[in-house]
């Protein structure tokens, strides 16, 4: 969900681009994070951890803690707290520690 | 590889200043931040800072990076955002970074090394489930980018940063049903807990998780009562339904960069965590790095501010530049930070300056 209306900030919303989270088509804003635009439409779980499937979301948004590791356009480990989203990306929740591309 | 005067890591208060300052004694300066938005977590403090005017009291810490990025758009400062700095090779004074997918080297004269700090995680059963955040996160969500965080909250932590976040949640739409706090006192200023307790939210001092609750993610936290002590009583257990919970126990200073540059480094409870020594200047144990803001110990942005002034200004000093000010902006900046620090609040960070303060000045 989106802030409608902030007493102290205007949110700069200006170009809705479209995104596919595990195939399903969202949208986002132009300049915001993949996390934002993923958390905007109530998915919070983004990767789930390598040895007791646990769920794991991001925990300080700002890149420090790796907790928000996805797959993005093919590419896991992507921390998606701080990573732009971009028309047409193709985001999925990472399994484990992810694939290294040779 | 690119060589360069100074370079400065990190575009939050204290490296803005740092950068600023440097550049207006005449030093050629290149400053790395890793966000595309400079400021550091200014950016999402919308709040009124504290302070006197020189700190930009009164100003919302959301307007401080503009203001800033106009005096140092006069200076001629390369600003290279979406920047991380990866590592720094002590033998040969590079440090090593990746824009635009790719790796590059700069070798700096000088090196301002500040990179912030990273929020406290809790421990408690559960405490990965997503929706369990830091409350910097939560601020990142709804300040910067304008998400509501979750519906319920509840909030660990009543220092300044646990305080105003509930407030900002509230002014985010988010029902806050109550603010926890291990200690028997609430550290953060009266102003700010009279304001979320006049909004109706109560502080339950002697608080902590127990668990937490969820099947993907957060639906009900379990907390429970201490002593004095810190210890637990059995029995006291409540159920709160939140869907949000956030995680204001305190900052450590991040300091991957000087501990690979041998700075020598203490561990400083009062400052958060490992601190480098530095001296009154801000220097290192190293000649050619300094140390500004939060990575140097955990201080409001206030006192990031002017050491990263005192950082710039000593700096550029260091590589024979002074624009007839340095003398004056100098002595401005110690008075500064012995004025931010001299009230009782400051108590616990003047004790832990002691424990890391080098006695030889080189000034």
């Amino acid at each position: 969900m989106r802030i409608a209306s902030h007493p102290v900030v205007q949110f700069s919303r200006d170009k809705k681009i479209k995104f596919y989270f595990e195939g399903k088509e969202l949208e986002g804003y132009e300049g915001e994070t993949i996390a934002a635009a993923l958390h905007s439409a109530g998915i919070k779980d983004y990767h789930y951890s390598p040895r007791l499937n646990r769920p794991r979301g991001f925990f300080c948004a700002i890149g420090n803690c790796s907790s928000c590791l996805m797959e993005v356009d093919g590419v896991s480990n992507v921390r998606v707290c701080t990573e732009k989203l971009i028309e047409g990306m193709k985001v999925q929740r990472q399994q484990g520690k992810g694939i290294l591309k040779p | 590889m690119k060589k360069r005067e100074i370079a400065v890591i990190g575009g939050g208060p204290a490296g803005l200043m740092a950068a600023l300052y440097a550049s207006r004694m005449g030093a050629a300066v290149t400053l790395l931040e890793r966000h595309y938005n400079p400021g550091g977590q200014l950016v999402k403090q919308t709040h009124k800072f504290f302070g006197s005017q020189k700190q930009y009291a009164a100003t919302r810490g959301i307007d401080i990076p503009q203001n800033l990025l106009k005096e140092i758009e006069q200076q001629e400062v390369e600003i290279l955002l979406d920047t991380n700095v990866l590592g720094y090779y002590p033998d040969d004074g590079v440090i090593g970074y990746e824009k635009d997918e790719k790796f590059h080297t700069l070798k700096p004269d000088r090196l301002i090394v500040a990179t912030g700090a990273t929020e406290n995680v809790l421990p408690f059963t559960n405490n990965d489930l997503p929706g369990i955040y830091g409350a910097g996160a939560v601020q990142t969500l709804m300040n910067e980018y304008g998400i509501v965080p979750g519906k319920k909250a509840l909030m660990v932590g009543a220092g300044n940063i646990g305080l105003i976040i509930s407030y900002q949640l509230m002014q985010a739409g988010v029902e806050v049903e109550g603010i926890i706090v291990r200690g028997p006192i609430i550290r953060g200023y009266g102003v700010h807990a009279a304001k979320v307790r006049r909004m109706g939210v109560p502080i339950n001092t002697c608080c902590t998780v127990k668990s937490a609750h969820g099947s993907t993610c957060l639906e009900k936290v379990t907390t429970i009562n201490l002593t004095e002590n810190r210890e637990t009583i059995p029995g006291t257990e409540r159920e709160i339904h939140v869907d949000l919970l956030c995680i204001a126990t305190g900052l450590s200073p991040l300091t991957e960069l000087l501990w690979q540059a041998g700075c020598q480094m203490e561990y400083v409870a009062e400052l958060g965590g490992h601190v480098s020594l530095r001296d009154k200047n801000m220097r290192t144990s190293q000649e050619s790095i300094f140390v500004a803001g939060d990575a140097s110990g955990i201080e409001e942005a206030s006192m990031a501010m002017v050491e990263g002034m005192l950082a710039g200004l000593c700096a550029a000093k260091d590589l024979g530049y002074d624009d007839g000010r340095f003398k004056e902006l100098y002595n401005d900046a110690i008075m500064q930070l012995s004025e931010l620090r001299s009230g009782s609040d400051s108590e616990k960070v003047r004790k832990g300056l002691k424990e890391c303060t080098l006695k030889e000045v080189t000034s």
